[in-house]
């Protein structure tokens, strides 16, 4: 830690430039993509811009060449949602179970831990085999629904350990010796604790679920979802449309990460002002 | 009211479990059954004990080869994402002094997380393609006369999605480590006569090894579980340890696909285990 007014060391300096050169490998490339799906309609997929247009959107939408793009985005979009929800319910209900010791619970942390980093492609595998011994078909709002759930639920659930971890139980029981309801103890003190963690996990929930492709590879079954239609893109799509699609689906990403990291600020905020 | 409690908590943590065993204790169960079962042509999965799928399997000089390769990968990008996750969390916490500047900085390291994994594979293409960005940059320079072709479809471009991809993977938790470390600790360090460098190796790097390990094992997965990265990003040249079950796969051969699945698995759990050895996560999580 270096004093809190000094001069900086070199170090700094150092460590900026990295910082900075980091952050333009990080955003650069996806910046160039942006730019060129507003390539004019002679242009092609790499600099210099060939005029400005919005042809590519157009493309997208327009011909059938491109795929069935609307209907991966008909499923991609309510799938997150759908996502969103269980990942939210499932781990807040089973983090407030994990505050409490009980028999099983290890086991159940490492189930959740090995469905963490247990390749998608083989829980893929594991799940398409599943549901053929069941007799069920592989479809979106089934079996990848559920492979989705395996990527997210660590997430939510190692998320609320952390936020749980800092509601210190005195809180409840000073609640409670107040005379509140146990519903009331919940939706003053616990949920308001709890909520920008709740808002975090359901950022997890919907943009892993949105954009997941090993683990939905095989699961979706025969309609695609939005990463497995640009998968089949990249190699049957050469014009810039492909750009256009990564445009407007980071337009998607990006809005969903606004809103939480807006919402979890304004909620801060407001508390910090009634303090 | 304590039994009642205990139900509680039961129903709490069930529908979690559901999902677990449906998507994830089930699955992978079959997945081991369905590795000893044989493989018929047209008829497909024959229920068998037979280890035949992992003869062949070890037997083939290709699964080697590939492994090999993908350990290849794992130990650069290990090597790379670990370096720069270290120094980038080192910076964060102990370089840029206002604490909202460090939660900003962070975020704009983790927003790339929440979008697209394979829009930002193919943003490399008008970047290191044979006219993109750094080609058009060199020929323009007088570096090179004719445009490098080993930028893209290559070893080198597998490398460079791998750490733009998963050095997330590798900051996240080691700021977390770091931010917990006392800056007292640090400065009893100085005044007791340690270098900067002394500073860094003998306090921060073995309080933050929880971290290191976290991210360690994120990288070491998702890199050697992988099989698309190599595939968009080699442009079919080069393979990886799930190559094999890929191509199982478009053969419906579904007992080998699981017997190389059931080998991979236990190759990550086994470097994940030795990784958890050298320290002990939950507790540090537990904290």
């Amino acid at each position: 830690m270096t004093k809190a007014h000094g001069k900086r060391p070199w170090t700094f300096y150092v460590l900026a430039t990295l910082f900075t050169l980091f952050v333009i490998f990080l955003y650069g490339p996806m910046i160039s993509i942006f730019i060129l799906s507003f390539q004019g309609p002679t242009g092609g997929l790499v600099f210099p811009l060939r005029g400005v247009s919005l042809t590519w959107f157009g493309a997208l939408f327009g011909q059938a060449r491109t795929g069935d793009i609307g209907g991966a985005f008909s499923r991609s979009l309510p799938l997150a949602l759908i996502v969103l929800v269980l990942t939210v319910l499932i781990s807040v209900t089973a983090g407030f179970a994990f505050r409490r010791r009980f028999r099983g619970s290890t086991a159940i942390f490492y189930a959740a831990i090995i469905s963490l980093i247990v390749p998608g492609l083989v829980l893929s595998i594991g799940i398409l085999v599943t549901f053929r011994f069941l007799d069920l078909r592989a479809n979106w709002y089934g079996s990848a629904l559920g492979a989705h759930l395996s990527w997210t639920l660590p997430f939510g659930l190692l998320i609320m350990f952390a936020i749980l971890g800092r509601l210190n139980p005195a809180y409840e029981e000073a609640a409670y010796d107040l005379g509140a309801s146990r519903w009331q103890a919940v939706s003053h003190v616990v949920i308001p604790i709890v909520f920008p963690g709740m808002i975090a996990v359901a950022l997890f929930g919907f943009t892993l679920s949105y954009d997941e492709f090993p683990r939905s590879w095989l699961t979706v079954g025969s309609k695609n979802t939005l990463p497995i239609e640009i998968w089949t893109m990249t190699t049957n799509v050469t014009s810039p449309a492909l750009y256009a699609l990564g445009t407007v689906t980071t337009a998607i990403s990006l809005t969903a990460i606004a809103l939480a990291i807006g919402s979890i600020a304004y909620i801060q905020r407001k508390r910090a002002m009634r303090l | 009211m304590k039994k009642n409690a205990l139900l509680i908590t039961y129903l709490q943590v069930a529908p979690l479990v559901l999902v677990l065993l449906l998507f994830v204790i089930v699955p992978l169960a079959l997945v081991l059954a369905v590795s000893f079962f044989r493989y018929q042509v047209l008829v497909g999965l024959v229920p068998d004990f037979t280890f035949k799928n992992y003869i062949d399997i070890l037997s083939n000089p290709t699964t080697w080869w590939l492994y090999f390769s993908t350990l290849k990968f794992t130990v650069i990008v290990l090597a790379i994402t670990f370096v720069l996750g270290f120094w980038i969390s080192y910076f964060l916490v102990f370089h840029v002094r206002n604490l909202l500047t460090a939660i900003a900085l962070f975020l704009v390291c983790t927003v790339p997380f929440w979008t697209s994994n394979i829009i930002r594979m193919i943003s490399w293409r008008p970047v290191l393609g044979k006219e993109g960005l750094i080609n058009s940059a060199l020929l323009k320079l007088g570096f090179v006369n004719q445009p490098v072709e080993w930028l893209l479809f290559s070893d080198f471009s597998v490398i460079v999605a791998y750490v733009h991809l998963f050095t997330l993977f590798m900051i996240v938790p080691i700021f977390n480590s770091m931010a917990r470390i006392d800056p007292a600790l640090l400065e009893a360090a100085y005044d007791g006569g340690a270098s900067r460098w002394g500073v860094v190796w003998n306090v921060v790097l073995p309080l933050s090894k929880t971290g290191i390990a976290l991210g360690a094992v994120f990288v070491v997965t998702l890199v050697m579980g992988d099989f698309f990265v190599v595939s968009v990003m080699s442009g079919g040249l080069s393979g990886s340890a799930t190559s094999g079950i890929f191509n199982d796969l478009q053969f419906l051969n579904y007992p080998r696909a699981a017997a190389s699945a059931v080998i991979l698995v236990i190759i990550v759990l086994m470097i994940a285990a030795a990784i958890f050895r050298l320290v002990d996560v939950r507790k540090e999580l537990a904290q």
